[in-house]
């Protein structure tokens, strides 16, 4: 499925740059031609039909944090080819190729940022990072991302988005799993909020764990949520699989997901819960 | 019992047999007198057995893992819980006959015991769904195992899985909340846990029951993240290169010993658990005995933080130095647990 990335790339002095790709695209959803700027504007959001199209790390911070407010943290960390893996391709060679394509290390980037009156945690995982599968490194950050709003009682909000485990790291990366479920555990027993965002696409591995063990589970328009594959279900069963299965609407239908909410409203809608949540919001830390 | 089915790789040793059988037709017979020379031919099929398995191939252990008489989880119940007590259901939606458990005694020890069931003809299969648990099996299980942490019984949980069952009413009843509830649960019980890979190890749906501390490996079953030949058609667009992929994914219980993150291979009858299922079943039985009694001197705290830093430890990254502090060590091993906050 074709999606728009916008890409940016950093000058010599760190300074990002947006530049032009194809000025107009064509929407997946309703064949509509949209003006990518216009698109941007409205947070990728097809204006004809509401299609939801991926978005880059930076922008769904834009959309997710209040302006300016988001400072990442544990950006130093680095996949390495653990099992020296011995495919039809060099797991090394990909990872330096997404590194090239995406600016950034690895799947995730988490940090510290403002939601509504909140300081929270926040995560976001990045599809276009090997399909934001999760490795040893999505797993550490975003375990590091738990502990850290377990130590400051700050909520945790992670934007998800993953194919599922990293092949490539083999059980290192299954054990990925694990280790996030167990930082859960630990936020639950002390009482700091946790709200997954499920985005297009949010499968296997990533939803047997932390993206389906929010204490609210939010889900973007359309986004296709699930374990297995469609194609995996058809092949392994030979069952037909109803309009709209796996999808976010679907899902909120079967129980799943307790809201979805459209791009445009997820900010004030998380703002609103954690307020709920939280009603105290954190104090500054006693000097 | 039915003659044990060989593995493809096993064809020196089938030969051999047949040559042995044909002996003992003589020898039936009056003709000759082979009884040297049949003790001579059994000494070479023993050889021989100790030549292929003492160089099995990832591929060649996925297929022992897989082997149609290999002992399940209901086989070792039967030999080492003789007051085996099960519990059906998982009082939301079903009784999933892929994952089968309840109460009993092992070695003198009261134990909540669950595992994966794989069924043996087409009766079996179908009602253990091959092997394939849905969401109300992972369900079932944190029944049974909340109710042995409320009282103070041990876990032992015995997987053998190719996976969780990826089918439309796993997902409409959300398989993959199941296991996640599983897996955030299974480090809030206070009692030890023992989890054994006994088969097949497959991704997700084995790491539903796979959180413990102490997980032991039998020498032919492997672990991994994806099937091997699933692993094969997204790499190499081919499920016959599931022997690459098997190669690759280091899942056998050697790498998986070697990388830090099972602590303990327990060894075969030659030729695989199948030669000799009363044998395993000792083995198995003593080595989860010998751990319970170990964890059963660690108070609940001090088992849920030991579970903690187990898991927290897996994982191998590179982390460039932050200034100003210093770098945590590239997942080195694990300091000493510390207790939990
Ligand atoms: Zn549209």
């Amino acid at each position: 499925m074709p999606f728009f990335r916008k890409r940016t790339y950093r000058n010599a002095d760190g300074k990002r740059k947006d530049m032009p790709g194809g000025l107009w695209l064509k929407c997946p959803s309703c064949s509509e031609i949209l003006y990518k700027r216009e698109l941007d504007d409205n947070l990728g959001v097809c204006r004809h039909c509401g299609h939801h199209f991926q978005l880059t790390r930076d922008q769904r911070i834009r959309c997710l944090a209040e302006p300016d407010s988001f400072v990442e943290f544990d950006t130093g960390i680095t996949s390495v080819d653990v099992l020296g893996f011995t495919g039809t391709d060099s797991y090394p060679d990909k990872l330096a190729g997404n590194i090239r394509k995406t600016g950034h290390k690895d799947a995730v980037s988490c940090g510290e940022a403002r939601i509504g009156d909140h300081e929270v945690a926040l995560g976001v995982m990045d599809f276009s990072f090997l399909g934001a599968s999760m490795g040893s490194v999505v797993g550490e950050k975003v375990t590091r991302l738990f502990e850290h709003g377990l130590e400051r009682r700050h909520p945790v909000v992670l934007c998800c988005a993953s194919g599922g485990a990293r092949m490539y790291e083999g059980m290192f990366s299954l054990m990925q799993m694990a280790k996030t479920s167990a930082a859960i555990a630990r936020l639950n027993a002390a009482a700091v909020p946790y709200i997954p965002v499920l985005t297009h696409p949010t499968m296997a591995g990533v939803m047997a764990s932390f993206a389906t063990l929010g204490d609210a589970i939010l889900a973007e328009p359309g986004a296709l949520i699930g374990f297995a594959g469609p194609r995996v279900i058809k092949e392994t069963t030979q069952q037909e699989l109803p309009e709209g299965f796996q999808r976010a609407e679907f899902l909120e239908k079967k129980g799943l997901i307790d809201l979805v909410v459209p791009r445009s409203e997820l900010r004030a809608t998380l703002a609103r819960l954690l307020d709920f949540l939280c009603p105290s919001p954190a104090a500054p830390e006693p000097v | 019992m039915p003659p044990l089915t060989l593995l493809p790789f096993e064809k020196p040793i089938a030969d051999l047999q047949a040559k042995l059988e044909e002996l003992r037709a003589l020898s039936a017979k009056g003709e000759v007198d082979v009884d040297a020379e049949a003790g001579l031919m059994e000494k070479k099929i023993q050889a021989m057995r100790q030549k292929i398995y003492g160089d099995l191939s990832p591929w060649q252990k996925v297929q022992v893992a897989r082997h149609p008489q290999r002992p399940y989880t209901r086989d070792y119940l039967e030999a080492l819980v003789p007051d085996f007590t099960e519990l059906h259901g998982d009082r939301l939606y079903g009784d999933d006959r892929a994952i089968q458990g309840g109460l009993g005694t092992l070695g003198g020890r009261r134990v909540l015991i669950l595992g994966t069931q794989k069924g043996r003809d087409t009766r079996t299969n179908l009602e253990c769904n091959f092997g394939c648990p849905r969401p109300e099996g992972y369900r079932k299980a944190l029944r049974l195992m909340r109710l042995a942490a409320r009282f103070g019984v041990p876990i032992v949980t015995l997987i053998d899985t190719p996976g969780a069952f990826p089918g439309l009413e796993s997902e409409e009843r959300h398989v993959a909340e199941a296991i996640a509830v599983n897996l955030r649960e299974m480090f809030t019980f206070p009692v030890p846990i023992v989890v054994t890979v006994i088969g097949e190890g497959g991704s997700g749906g084995a790491l539903g029951i796979g959180v413990g501390d102490r997980i032991l490996i039998l020498e032919h079953a492997y672990y991994s993240v994806i099937s091997p030949e699933g692993c094969a058609a997204i790499l190499w667009k081919d499920r016959a290169f599931a022997d690459r992929a098997s190669e690759a994914l280091k899942l056998t219980a050697q790498d998986l010993h070697q990388a830090g993150l099972v602590d303990e291979i327990l060894p075969e009858p030659l030729g695989g658990a199948h030669q000799d299922p009363p044998a395993m079943a000792r083995r198995l039985g003593e080595a989860i005995g010998r751990h319970l009694d170990e964890l059963s001197r660690l108070s609940g705290d001090e088992l849920l933080a030991g579970r903690y830093e187990k898991f927290r430890a897996m994982g191998v990254y590179a982390e460039e130095a932050a200034p100003a502090e210093t770098a945590p060590p590239e997942d080195a091993d694990a300091p000493p647990a510390e207790p939990a906050d």
